[in-house]
């Protein structure tokens, strides 16, 4: 099941574990990346607390926890090439892995209608 | 000016909008920060070849003495400036700043001997303040700004190819020459001088006509249009001051190591020492050194420290030395590069600095300017 967030985050769910990324809008809304900062394994993330920063010549960006949850894996190649996050936002560059605290809170996420509509 | 008022646009506004321009406010003006190429490839385009960046908000200011005679404008202007003004040959130009009586920076320009007048290039986000500075203390000149006219930047290492089609004597001008030059048959006046660390011009082209020249420079296959986002990391990479983050009137030209742009006239023992707002403090730095220095920056690891990010000796965050006044990715660099303020006690190439960002404190080394290898055409 693939959930959106209004912070232009993705989450792909399987059994209580969400996989976080973020979208191919907000990718190419922030630009060419250059640095990304994941979190540590095991981090106890609350609900739109930040969970990682991403980074564009230009500024530095937040991306929020989209749930609470602890993070059980970061995907390190987007922290060896952030080029990963342009080129396949949803796909290969997803950021981290979350153990949902409670797995229905994702029910009340955006569906990718939903999403597509918010961005217009 | 907040982003809800009216801003202005720049004669060359409807191109940008037409080339896919991403605009933000910017000095009161709206302007492009990034075409679609992306700011990344703006960088490493005019490294590569040539870019063309508008720069129409600054401000181009004639000033004239009524007597007519340029020494006397010269000598006007320089009791603001610690530059030597009347030694600027006919078609030179030069890098200045206006001090204050406490010897802080006012602002920075670039000033030219255009014969029987000065021009003057002065930042947007200063332009009011400058020429109210100006006509309250040039009394014997006119000072006029030049709105009805556009400002280029042509810079990388294509720049001269690319101008050449429509000028083929532009290869005889070397940096910091000034020419006026007919363009598509209107006059334009060119700098071989910017702000890139590359070779490039700077072509002042009436309003009306600077649409029509700046798509002439666009048709050349070498030649992008760049935005303001690509502008800040190519002038930081080449160790250059941006007015507001890196020198203001709390940073003195010595504090801001831009002692190499006062000539020896306006120092101690020359022709015309001092005279100029400030110059006790400024010829005492020159003299005796400063407390602290602008330094370039290069962060060890790969996170960009941007500005007002806190420097401390230590990586507990005990002993505060100083803050970063400019800091990026520099693409030509493939990394984190940065300027800042630091006690000469810490301002030696090679000393570790730890910067504070997100709560962690990140290792940076004091480095020398500029993190590229400029190519202007001296």
């Amino acid at each position: 099941m693939l959930k959106f967030t209004a912070e232009h985050e993705w989450l792909k769910l399987e059994d209580g574990v969400a996989t976080v990324g973020i979208t191919a809008h907000a990718a190419e809304q922030l630009g060419d990346l250059v640095f990304v900062e994941l979190p540590e394994v095991g981090a106890e993330l609350t609900k739109d607390g930040n969970a990682a920063t991403v980074e564009s010549v230009k500024a530095a960006s937040d991306v929020y926890a989209p749930l609470d949850g602890e993070v059980t894996e970061v995907n390190q190649a987007i922290v060896d090439d952030p080029s990963l996050v342009n080129s396949d936002p949803q796909g290969a560059a997803w950021f981290f892995k979350l153990k949902l605290k409670n797995a229905a809170d994702a029910d009340a996420l955006m569906d990718e209608a939903a999403y597509k509509d918010l961005i217009g | 000016m907040d982003d809800q008022s009216v801003l202005h646009t720049t004669p060359l506004h409807a191109l940008h909008l037409s080339l896919g321009a991403k605009m933000v406010p910017f000095a009161g003006y709206d302007m492009p920060v990034q075409y679609p190429l992306g700011v990344m490839k703006e960088h490493l385009h005019t490294r590569a070849a040539a870019g063309l960046f508008d720069v129409s908000h600054m401000g181009q200011v004639i000033v004239k003495a009524k007597s007519g005679s340029y020494e006397d404008a010269a000598l006007a202007l320089e009791k603001l400036v610690p530059v030597d003004i009347l030694g600027l040959k006919e078609g030179r130009q030069r890098y200045g700043f206006f001090t204050d009586a406490n010897g802080g920076i006012l602002d920075d320009l670039m000033i030219t001997n255009r014969g029987d007048h000065l021009l003057v290039v002065v930042n947007a986000a200063c332009k009011d303040a400058d020429l109210a500075h100006m006509k309250a203390n040039l009394p014997n000149c006119d000072v006029t700004l030049l709105d009805d006219r556009a400002l280029v930047a042509l810079q990388g290492p294509r720049s001269q190819a690319v101008l050449a089609e429509l000028w083929a004597g532009v290869s005889g001008m070397k940096f910091m020459d000034v020419r006026e030059v007919p363009l598509h048959d209107v006059p334009c006046i060119i700098s071989r001088s910017g702000y890139s660390g590359e070779d490039g011009f700077e072509i002042s082209i009436p309003a009306d006509k600077a649409e029509e020249i700046a798509k002439a420079l666009l048709g050349h296959p070498d030649c992008e249009a760049i935005g303001l986002g690509a502008r800040d990391s190519l002038r930081l990479e080449a160790g250059l001051c941006l007015y507001g983050n890196d020198i203001d009137a709390t940073t003195s030209p010595i504090e801001a190591s831009l002692e190499w742009a006062i000539q020896k006239a306006r120092k101690a023992g020359g022709d015309r020492e001092g005279g100029f707002p400030g110059a006790e403090r400024i010829l005492g730095e020159l003299a005796n050194g400063t407390t602290r220095r602008r330094v370039g920056l290069k962060p060890e690891g790969k996170a960009p420290v941007r500005s007002h990010a806190k420097l401390y000796a230590d990586a507990e965050g005990k002993t505060e030395l100083g803050e970063v006044t400019s800091g990026t990715f520099g693409p030509s660099v493939e990394g984190p590069v940065a300027m800042g303020y630091l006690p000469v006690s810490h301002a030696s190439a090679g000393t570790t600095v730890y910067a504070e960002v997100r709560g962690k404190y990140l290792p940076m080394t004091v480095a020398a300017l500029p993190f590229i290898t400029p190519t202007y055409k001296r």
